[in-house]
């Protein structure tokens, strides 16, 4: 069993002052072993916060990133799955499932992590899921309006991955689980 | 050398002190044990000769003391047992006077005065005041100050106290405060006669010496607060005025710090409070060197703290107006003491401030007039140096965000900027970091456009540069954590009235436009996501909205954000400056305000033409400007097609041919919106993608001719995506055959004898071709659509 934290568009300090203390509180060192990390932190004291949290951290840029060293794409194994990461400002239109799916084919992975549009989603889409963490801290979107705070945190077990999103809806945290099996036509 | 020498000397004259009590102790054991009266006395009187030497420190004085007073103890033993000696304590009162040297004699008139008193046979203040006058004989400061110290020792627990023994018969509690008083008079005065002289090391150890000895006098005071008889009144009309006589009388530095210190710790705190204003009397008469500073602290303290035990006890506080008292005195001290160093008054204020807000929460004028005394303090004076000075103005300043969690209620107070305005730079910043952090840690809300700006004016260390800031020693991290400090706090500057809103907003950026090329790519982002916030919230309430003259209109609010985003590009900061354009845009195109979004877009075009010359920059501005206008739906045809053509044409001149062929096949989203109303402009989708092709050819093409093997297949593959996309979206164009020329076209190059193998454009490959079978699998309407691709 390996829990997979995803999580993106922060947009620290330019839209939003903090994560939300509730989710900080929540999110403590040494329970998670990878970050997934869509992008947007946007500055360095984020990246030292989500390195805290887990050492195993994996980042791709946004467009407001100050750090030109993340990379545009990346990919890892864990487990039995190939996950994908991805901004998603890259992929016209923007949020769009379809052209997601081409991203996915791409990189052919499994699980397709993808942000930009601030609202939380996960797919079934052919063989494989693709996951929109949203905004951790509930950022000002053009695309989204009244955005709530959200992250995912994948539970990686064998061919199984649950997905349980996050949500801070009127302070309260609401918890959400999506269950994926891996069939076997996906691995070739 | 000579310190050590005459340490060696002092030893050996202990030694001889104690050797010369030994000896004499040691026939007075016998003569006690014989029931010899006069052999008793004798060999006392010759042990007791030991303590008249003049050679010792106060330290080795005290050791011979207190083997002499083990001895005088078992001697009162004797003479309370008058059968063993025959003679009347009377008598023997008589008898020891007879001792030939005067403080031996006073030793034992003091033993044997303990035994009378306790006889009864004469009244215990007759014999009090028979005792404290005759050791007045005794001038000798370290001899005097024991003996009496003796004489404090053996009378303790017979004083005519109320509810003791030895009260009664006229016999008040009166003639206890009048013994102890005077003994206490006297022994300070033996006490502060200490000559402290020499050269400077030998007077340091003298006056250290001479410290040990405070606890001796000391110690009267502390009788005196175990006297049950003394009540508040006799406290205020007869202790405390006499003790204070002597305190400030005494002149001496020492004394007058220690007993101002000792008289505040040993009475209660009550007592204190009712006689405020004779104890603050005394401090502005104490000498100028006195640390004043020290004792008001303590009492302050003590003060709150006996507020803070219980709210029954708070009327009292306002009924003596303790308050201005403590401020009035406060003044005084600073006032007299016109050497006190500024931290000293700095540090008084800071004490000051503490009681008000424990005692008076709710008094925040009594804030402001501790902030405005200092405010004096500090005017007509050059910005504080003095690293402990400015520490103590930073405690100052910080007590009352500390105490009021609500950051507003520190933003009333009139002096508080005025206060800051006496920092310098480096610590005013840090002073603005401390005022952020509370509103942060508080999760508070400035929400007034005035607090907004009292805000500013006391954090503007941050905003902006300030006179005499050094310009090359900046710390980059530090600016950096500085200007996001900065950043963050804009977000809670809100309030829910878009009007308020807007003159926030307007407040803010009037502070930050001030903040130069190195701080707006810091403030400028918050502000104009926080003005977008607004205008989404004045678009949701259209139906209420007045009309033009209304201010609050997101029209007049992207007009502000035009001029805001414009500031950068005296940074230049041209790639945010277009990111924030583009948002701008799509608000606008929310609003249906054409005409401001196209020049928003106009506005980024002209950046990416004229400052974007990175390559990499290019190819992701590129793609916002596509993503975004892909999203826009308020543009009519013709600036439509103006902005189209634009984003086209600069993706096919991107360096990169493969950065070439993505944007430009992204561009064919330009034309095929999936929604209900969205455009769907088939031939031009089929344009791009045929464009797009074109690229990786030649890419290829590009490829064999400078390194001999063709590129990846990659781009096709993902071209060929493109065409499924539109295929299954039902685009006309976009026909089976096409699709199946692609594949075939793929299936080539992968085979061509240059071709590079590559793994990821195989996996991607099969990837797609997985997808087509998946599609034609599905059966319905896709699968029919899917079915004439062979694979």
């Amino acid at each position: 069993m390996v829990l997979v934290l995803a999580i993106g568009d922060l947009h620290i300090p330019h839209r939003a002052p903090d994560l939300p203390a509730k989710f900080k509180s929540m999110l403590v060192p040494g329970k998670i072993q990878h970050i997934i990390c869509t992008g947007n932190l946007c500055i360095k004291e984020v990246h030292d916060y989500l390195k805290s949290l887990c050492p195993s951290l994996h980042i791709t840029r946004g467009e407001y990133d100050e750090d030109a060293r993340y990379p545009e794409t990346k990919t890892l194994t864990i487990g039995q799955f190939k996950l994908g990461l991805c901004h998603g400002h890259q992929v016209v239109p923007w949020g769009d499932l379809d052209s997601l799916a081409m991203l996915q084919r791409q990189l052919d992975v499994d699980i397709l992590v993808s942000g930009h549009t601030h609202q939380f989603k996960a797919y079934k889409h052919e063989a494989g899921v693709v996951i929109n963490p949203g905004s951790a801290t509930g950022a000002y979107s053009s695309i989204t309006y009244d955005v709530n705070p959200s992250f995912v945190l994948m539970d990686i077990d064998g061919l199984r991955v649950v997905v349980y999103v996050y949500e801070l809806i009127d302070g309260e945290v609401k918890v959400d689980k999506i269950d994926f099996k891996k069939t076997s036509t996906a691995t070739t | 050398m000579m310190l050590s020498d005459a340490m060696e000397d002092e030893d050996k004259w202990l030694a001889e002190g104690v050797a010369g009590i030994q000896h004499n102790a040691y026939y007075m054991h016998r003569a006690l044990d014989s029931n010899n009266l006069r052999e008793a006395l004798k060999y006392s009187a010759q042990l007791l000769s030991e303590l008249r030497t003049s050679r010792l420190s106060p330290h080795k004085y005290y050791e011979l003391y207190m083997r002499a007073f083990d001895e005088l103890r078992k001697l009162e033993v004797f003479f309370k047992e008058e059968e063993r000696h025959g003679c009347s304590v009377v008598d023997l009162y008589e008898l020891v006077q007879h001792a030939g040297n005067i403080l031996p004699r006073l030793y034992l008139l003091c033993t044997v005065g303990s035994v009378y008193i306790k006889s009864k046979e004469a009244p215990a203040k007759d014999v009090l005041k028979d005792l404290v006058e005759m050791c007045r004989g005794v001038q000798h400061p370290i001899r005097g100050l024991f003996l009496r110290s003796y004489l404090a020792q053996i009378s303790r627990d017979k004083l005519p106290d109320i509810g003791s023994e030895y009260e009664g018969d006229g016999d008040t509690v009166m003639d206890a405060v009048e013994f102890v008083l005077q003994n206490f008079s006297e022994m300070n005065k033996l006490w502060v006669r200490m000559e402290v002289q020499g050269p400077t090391r030998v007077r340091v150890k003298m006056e250290k010496e001479r410290n040990e000895l405070r606890d001796l006098v000391g110690k009267n005071l502390h009788v005196l607060s175990q006297i049950e008889g003394i009540d508040l009144d006799l406290y205020k009309e007869t202790v405390l005025p006499r003790v204070l006589e002597q305190v400030v009388n005494c002149k001496d530095e020492l004394a007058q710090y220690y007993l101002m210190d000792c008289l505040i710790q040993v009475f209660p705190d009550e007592y204190h409070l009712q006689t405020l204003e004779t104890l603050l009397g005394a401090c502005p008469q104490l000498q100028p060197t006195v640390d004043i500073k020290t004792v008001l602290s303590q009492l302050m303290e003590r003060l709150s703290s006996y507020a803070a035990s219980s709210p029954e006890v708070l009327p009292e506080f306002l009924q003596v107006e303790a308050f201005s008292k403590l401020s009035n005195a406060i003044g005084k001290v600073i006032e007299t003491q016109g050497d006190m160093p500024i931290v000293g008054a700095i540090t008084l204020y800071v004490s000051l401030l503490t009681f008000t807000l424990r005692v008076h929460p709710d008094r925040l004028d009594y804030v402001d007039q501790v902030l405005g005394s200092c405010v004096k303090k500090l005017s007509n004076k050059p910005k504080l140096e003095d690293s402990r000075a400015t520490k103590q103005v930073v405690a100052l300043l910080s007590a009352p965000l500390e105490k009021y969690s609500d950051i507003v209620t520190s933003l009333t107070l009139s002096n508080y900027p005025r206060v800051m305005d006496h920092l310098d730079n480096e610590t005013n910043k840090i002073m603005a970091m401390v005022i952020i952090q509370s509103i942060m840690t508080n999760h508070a809300y400035v929400s007034s456009a005035d607090k907004v700006d009292v805000l500013f004016e006391l954090i503007k260390g941050l905003i902006k540069d300030l006179e005499g800031d050094p310009e090359d020693e900046l710390d980059e991290e530090d600016f950096n954590e500085e200007q996001n400090s900065v950043s963050r706090v804009i977000h809670v500057l809100y309030n829910d009235d878009p009007e308020e809103m807007l003159k926030i907003i307007l407040t803010v950026r009037k502070h930050i436009m001030a903040g130069g090329p190195k701080r707006l790519p810091f403030t400028i982002p918050p502000l104009v996501f926080s003005a977008l916030r607004l205008v989404r919230r004045l678009h949701n309430q259209d139906g209420d909205v007045a009309g033009e003259e209304d201010p609050a209109t997101p029209k007049k609010i992207f007009q502000l954000l035009n001029q805001t985003i414009e500031a950068l590009s005296y940074v230049p900061a041209p790639e945010l400056a277009l990111r924030l354009y583009l948002q701008c845009a799509e608000a606008a195109n929310d609003c249906d305000l054409e005409p401001v979004a196209y020049e928003f877009f106009t506005q980024a075009f002209l950046l990416y033409e004229e400052e974007i010359a990175d390559s990499k920059a290019q190819v992701t501005a590129i793609h916002l400007i596509i993503g975004t206008l892909q999203r826009t739906h308020v543009f009519g045809v013709e600036n439509r097609d103006t902005l189209t053509h634009k984003a086209t044409g600069y993706s096919a001149k991107l360096l990169k041919k493969p950065d070439q062929c993505r944007a430009v096949y992204a561009c064919s989203h330009l034309f095929w919106v999936d929604d209900q109303d969205g455009i769907k402009d088939g031939e031009r989708v089929l344009l791009c993608l045929k464009r797009a092709l074109r690229i990786a050819n030649a890419a290829q093409q590009m490829a064999s001719v400078a390194r001999g093997s063709s590129g990846p297949v990659t781009l096709f593959v993902e071209i060929l995506n493109k065409y499924l996309y539109y295929f299954e979206k039902g685009n006309p164009q976009i026909t089976s055959g096409a699709i199946q020329g692609l594949i075939e076209l793929i299936k080539t190059e992968m085979q061509s004898d240059t071709a590079t193998p590559d793994q990821n454009s195989d996996a991607f490959f099969t990837c797609t071709l997985r997808y087509i079978q998946f599609q034609k699998q599905k059966g319905g309407a896709m699968g029919e659509k899917f079915e004439t691709i062979k694979l």
